[in-house]
């Protein structure tokens, strides 16, 4: 009892050093174990390789490595952005017309149930390499977007629905004047998951790719990596991967957390 | 127009046998008959369900008639009837600042050159001028129903619905924002037409009531409260106030029970 007082009436200052410096606490206990294991059990790095040696892997295969993640970025980035454009362009178009929802929306999903992993190597045979690699990314990350737009222009309230009709709005108005807005919460949730995903799409397809003998990708490196058996490098560029997840997340809230930080209950945090 | 006693005016606005049945077959109004007069202060009260709140929407051209019709004998062309409305909920944009939000109905209507002026004027009049950047959410519940009310003034329109404004108020706040009103009302010469289920409130606030029965709502009977303006404590606490509310509650019992009976 009074140990979950103390908690709830501890400092937020306190609050939020600790939340940053349990999980490095954590981390640098983690490696330190690793390295030792790796370094008392006498483990040879084609087995496991220690933390230290995947570090300066990292640094001496730098030339390698770096080309390697723009290229995934690149399509990563090129996947959402494909993606935010065409779920909310979709969301929208299918919140105009009935019509055209009812089309469509079926087959939507069946995009979005169908395992990518399935998916990638026949998109491969029919298209060339680096458009397939991008329509992986994207068919992955726009499913999110659209339901979530989906959802977000349904939410609108109907007393400004009203409103908007009292005063003549037309159709172009409803829509950015009050739905759009209305919606970004949701459109903006939406995108933080796609962010993710389209990296998990453009890994995916260089991964199918890759086993067919052509790319470049992080995600290519990591497979011809584990061919040679070179391990080390193969924790390296996944160490990469698993930065740029973390890094398009944390943009992604932030840019979340900007739009939404005056007017938004997600976004604001409350003084108990 | 020679069939209207000396003492009325032509009608703002008039319902002649307005019904309205809804698609589940409810049938919420039935040839509900309503003069509202140019510049007068008339409440349409009725218990919860009467249809008192569709009535406003049909006067608002926010839902259609199923019979009967809405005559505008002032206004020839339907642009040149301008409404405000004031919902019961506040229907603020939580995106948009106090400012925005006042100014929302002059930008659809493409008035935006010179509505800096008009919104400024309009926060005045509600008392709001220090909080024209502040967001919704940051607001009291009284202040964010005065900023519907800027909202609902600032196209200056000549009639003004209100649906149950202050319903969700506390009491406090609920007397200061009638007496807010009623200085709006003296100072701008507009009609308004207020839907409210508080007997209370309605004598408080108009020249006249309608009330109205239970479903489906039909006007049971109209009384005037000729207590002159301006209205204040002493109003609120007189016997006089006191008589019109007794009178007022009778009515409104009767209009409840007349269709009661199954």
């Amino acid at each position: 009892m009074s140990q979950t007082r103390a908690r709830d009436e501890a400092s937020p200052v306190i609050d939020r050093i600790l939340r940053v410096l349990l999980p490095i606490a954590l981390l640098t206990l983690g490696l330190v174990l690793w390295e030792i294991v790796v370094r008392v059990g006498d483990v040879p790095p084609y087995v496991l390789p220690s933390p230290w040696l995947v570090f300066s892997t990292l640094i001496s295969d730098r030339a390698v490595l770096l080309p390697s993640l723009l290229v995934t970025l690149t399509t990563t980035l090129e996947g959402f952005l494909l993606a935010a454009v065409g779920g909310i362009g979709l969301a929208v178009l299918f919140n105009q017309s009935r019509v055209v929802e009812y089309s469509l929306y079926p087959y939507a999903v069946i995009l979005q149930v169908t395992p990518i992993v399935a998916i990638a190597p026949l998109l491969l045979v029919y298209l060339p390499q680096q458009i397939a690699v991008l329509a992986c990314a994207w068919i992955v990350a726009f499913f999110p977007v659209l339901a979530n737009t989906t959802l977000g222009l349904r939410s609108v309230d109907y007393n400004l629905v009203d409103l908007f009709r009292l005063y003549g709005a037309t159709h172009r108005q409803v829509l950015w004047e009050l739905k759009l807005p209305a919606a970004l919460p949701q459109i903006l949730g939406g995108l933080r998951i796609a962010g993710g995903l389209s990296l998990i799409g453009a890994v995916v397809a260089e991964i199918a790719a890759g086993s067919a003998g052509a790319g470049s990708g992080l995600a290519y490196r990591i497979v011809e990596s584990g061919y040679r058996l070179n391990i080390p490098r193969m924790f390296a560029a996944l160490l990469l991967l698993s930065i740029a997840g973390i890094v398009i997340f944390y943009a992604l809230s932030l840019l979340s957390y900007l739009m939404l930080r005056r007017w938004h209950e997600s976004a604001i945090a409350r003084e108990v | 127009m020679a069939v209207h006693p000396p003492n009325s005016a032509t009608p703002v606005v008039a319902l002649r046998g307005v019904g309205r049945t809804f698609a589940n077959g409810v049938v919420a109004l039935e040839s509900l008959d309503l003069d509202v007069r140019p510049g007068e202060f008339v409440s349409l009260l009725g218990p919860s369900g009467c249809g008192k709140s569709t009535a406003l929407r049909i006067i608002a051209g926010l839902s259609e008639p199923t019979s009967g019709m809405v005559e505008w004998p002032q206004a020839e062309a339907a642009a040149a009837r301008s409404i405000g409305f004031v919902f019961q909920e506040p229907t603020l944009m939580p995106w948009a600042t106090v400012a925005a939000n006042v100014r929302l109905p002059l930008k659809l209507a493409g008035l935006e050159p010179n509505a800096q002026l008009r919104v400024d004027a309009a926060l005045a009049r509600v008392g709001l001028s220090a909080f024209a950047q502040s967001y919704p959410r940051e607001l009291s519940g009284g202040m964010k129903m005065r900023t519907s009310i800027a909202r609902a003034l600032v196209t200056e329109p000549s009639l003004l619905l209100m649906d149950e404004p202050f319903a969700a108020l506390d009491e406090i706040t609920r007397f200061r924002l009638n007496n807010d009103l009623l200085g709006l009302w003296q100072a701008l010469g507009k009609t308004v037409v207020f839907v409210t289920h508080s007997v209370f409130e309605s004598v408080y606030l108009s020249q006249r009531i309608v009330v109205m029965t239970r479903r489906p709502g039909r006007v049971f009977t109209e009384l005037s409260i000729n207590a002159t303006y301006p209205r204040d404590k002493h109003f609120r606490t007189s016997a006089e106030y006191g008589g019109y509310c007794r009178q007022v509650s009778e009515a409104l019992a009767h209009a409840s029970g007349a269709t009661d009976e199954p």
